[in-house]
């Protein structure tokens, strides 16, 4: 089984719970896992994991992580056209990479750039591909019949799909001669440290093999080149923030979010919003928070007007508290949160910045 | 230039999904549906570009026969054609959904123009498997970038710039036409349709195509033109959904800290003990 690892010399949160997802199935299976990791060129990403290359030093010490991590080899992906990233170079990789190992499975974490990678590989292979899984086992059809039109060597896999931004569980059946999977974050509690197996035995102690494995491209191969990489200024952004102060239509307007933007600063907070604040162009997409905007999981998320559709709950949901602030006490959003204050923004918002200058002084 | 937005009808609905009985789908008897956000966005931007350098959109949508409201919404806010793909009520694996877009593709090329450019939403808002585009992409030889939030046109130059954001900031692409692209919102604000608009698109006349998967046949459908004109052939995927379920929600009792302006206090005693403030 290949797990793809997505590192910037060290293994990405998001791959070690793939690996550990991986981990399991391979003991289950009685397999090896072995890790492909892309390292050729100079694409390490100072401030994100990547699967970009790193310096001789920082690969001895992924190795050796590695090799704590149960990891018994290493498909190094190295090609001078892999030096930048691009989706469908590294796609055709792991596709010509999955055709000379023939793995039972290839696991990756279901990352933007994880799910990119994955399909470019399934669709170069011709593989199906399950995304953002939260379980994956092997298992046998319920219905040989069903799925035998996947031809001789197909193997039968039994797993759980989230869908709608986590609103919704898909169980599903993959049935292909090679399983990829993506693993949506959050699903497995990482390993770090996979030295011995479930039942508590030392792995066998073979030192760990790197293999190289060097991609062909033709010189007609169709690619997408990056040519331009600007780093964020490390600010509070809303994505790691402690305090999310968002609003929703019930702000009202634009100059609304004066008071949400003034508490978000007495707390150190960001300012979120809704979809219909964005659409009303009250406030920038970045602002948004949801399926279609971004997951926050603050300590605290304070919702100010906001009603609690699916789609934006499923942005927040991850937060430690929640505040409603809504004129509307059976909205959604108060019945899920935390804390509730039955109110008008307009009044609660700066009573509560009032309030925090009152104790200052 | 020649632009192909590809869109699914999915719900609009922002209450808890119910679903039917046999679990097989969200029941969708009350709900209104549209496109995706993402989707709506690469509507916008064709219309915007295709204003730019000329040239037609063509929508088009792999779906039940309702999904004609999708393109005429779409057609509503300046698109100017429609194309249905249909396939009947059940939502195909991606692998077939892919199958009958590629050879949708196809046979609209060989009857007019080449696309210069195809979008796609990043992922669709109900399934969510992050593949169509890029399977659609790599079936017509097509470089494709996911995530993208601005497309710059260098039509003499017959090159595009596709941007995205990620984890550490920014990415810019270069890419050569013909090309695809998988967009997400805030790439743009899309416009609401106008009653001119609205009008047009209630009277265009739509392209209908079908798809539809064998009974019983062998391997996955690369999309190729079939012997029937107006008919695709695809096959089933390996991927094959066996139910939806509700996941578990852990439901905490809400604590009322007041109403209106006099729950500031309490609020601020929660800020403090958290050390917010
Ligand atoms: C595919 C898809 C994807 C989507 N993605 C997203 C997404 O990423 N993010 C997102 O947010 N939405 C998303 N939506 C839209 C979502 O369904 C809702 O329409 C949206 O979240 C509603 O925003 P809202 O809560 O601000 O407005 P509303 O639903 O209109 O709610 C306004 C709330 O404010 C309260 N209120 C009104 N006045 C006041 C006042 N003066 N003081 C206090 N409270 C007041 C009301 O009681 C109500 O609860 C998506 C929809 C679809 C179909």
């Amino acid at each position: 089984m290949l797990v793809l690892i997505e590192h910037n010399g060290e293994v990405a949160a998001s791959s070690l719970e793939a690996l550990t997802v991986a981990r399991a199935i391979a003991d289950d299976l009685g397999e090896p896992v072995e890790a492909v990791v892309f390292t050729a060129g100079t694409d390490a990403d100072p401030s994100g994991p990547t699967l970009g290359g790193v310096s001789a030093a920082e690969e001895e010490a992924l190795r050796s992580r590695l090799e704590r991590l149960g990891v018994s080899a290493i498909h190094s992906v190295a090609h001078p056209e892999l030096a930048t990233y691009s989706p469908e170079r590294w796609g055709e990789s792991l596709a010509q990479l999955i055709r000379r190992v023939e793995p039972s499975a290839v696991v990756a974490a279901g990352t933007d750039r994880g799910n990119e990678i994955m399909a470019q590989a399934a669709a170069r292979a011709d593989l199906p591909l399950a995304t953002n899984c939260s379980a994956v086992a092997s298992a046998p059809p319920d219905d040989p019949g069903a799925t035998s039109q996947n031809g001789a060597g197909a193997q039968h896999w039994r797993l759980t799909r989230v869908r709608q931004g986590g609103m919704l569980l898909e169980d599903a059946e993959l049935a292909a001669p090679v399983a990829l999977a993506t693993i949506v974050p959050g699903s497995a509690e990482p390993n770090d440290d996979a030295t011995h197996d479930s039942s508590g035995a030392a792995r066998a102690g073979q030192p760990m093999a790197v293999e190289v494995f060097e991609p062909r491209f033709d010189d007609a191969f169709v690619a997408s080149r990056l040519v331009e990489r600007t780093t964020r200024d490390a600010g509070v952004s809303l994505a790691t923030a402690r305090v999310v102060v968002s609003g929703g239509r019930g702000v009202g307007s634009a100059d609304g979010f004066a008071s949400l933007e003034e508490l978000a600063k007495l707390t150190a907070g960001a300012v979120g919003c809704s979809r219909v604040v964005t659409n009303n162009g009250w406030r920038p997409h970045s602002d948004q928070v949801g399926q279609t905007g971004t997951k926050v999981n603050p300590d605290l998320y304070i919702a100010c007007g906001i009603s609690g559709a699916t789609q934006h709950w499923v942005g927040c949901m991850g937060a430690k508290a929640i505040l409603a602030i809504n004129t509307d006490a059976d909205a959604p959003m108060v019945d899920r949160a935390t804390y509730a204050v039955i109110g008008d923004v307009a009044d609660v918002v700066p009573a509560i910045v009032d309030e925090i200058h009152r104790r200052a002084h | 230039m020649e632009v192909l937005v590809c869109v699914k009808r999915v719900p609009a609905s922002g209450g808890t999904p119910q679903l039917t009985d046999d679990g097989q789908r969200v029941d969708t008897r009350n709900l209104a549906f549209t496109v995706g956000p993402h989707e709506e966005c690469a509507v916008e931007e064709a219309i915007r570009l295709v204003a730019e350098h000329g040239g037609a959109v063509t929508v088009l949508s792999v779906g039940p026969a309702e999904a004609d409201e999708q393109l005429r919404y779409a057609i509503s806010m300046g698109a100017d054609r429609g194309v249905l793909v249909e396939t009947g009520a059940d939502e195909l694996d991606p692998q077939a959904t892919a199958a009958a877009i590629t050879g949708a593709v196809r046979r609209l090329e060989a009857e007019r123009a080449p696309f210069d450019l195809i979008l796609f939403g990043n992922e669709s808002p109900d399934a969510g498997n992050y593949q169509v585009g890029v399977r659609v992409a790599c079936a017509l030889g097509l470089p494709i970038v996911g995530g993208i939030k601005g497309i710059d046109i260098d039509d003499g130059a017959r090159h595009a710039r596709l941007r995205r954001d990620v984890p550490a900031g920014v990415e810019v692409y270069e890419v050569s036409l013909p090309a695809a692209a998988a967009v997400k919102e805030g790439l743009n604000l899309p416009r609401y349709p106008s009653m001119r608009g609205r009008l047009r698109a209630r009277k265009a006349e739509l392209d209908e195509l079908s798809a539809r998967l064998p009974d019983a046949g062998a391997g996955t459908g690369a999309g190729d033109i079939d012997t029937v004109p107006s008919e695709i052939a695809i096959g089933r995927g390996g991927l094959r959904k066996m139910r939806l379920r509700q996941p578990e929600e852990k439901r905490t009792e809400t604590v009322v800290l007041g109403r209106g302006p006099e729950a500031a206090p309490a609020i601020v005693d929660i800020l403090e003990e958290l050390d917010m403030v």
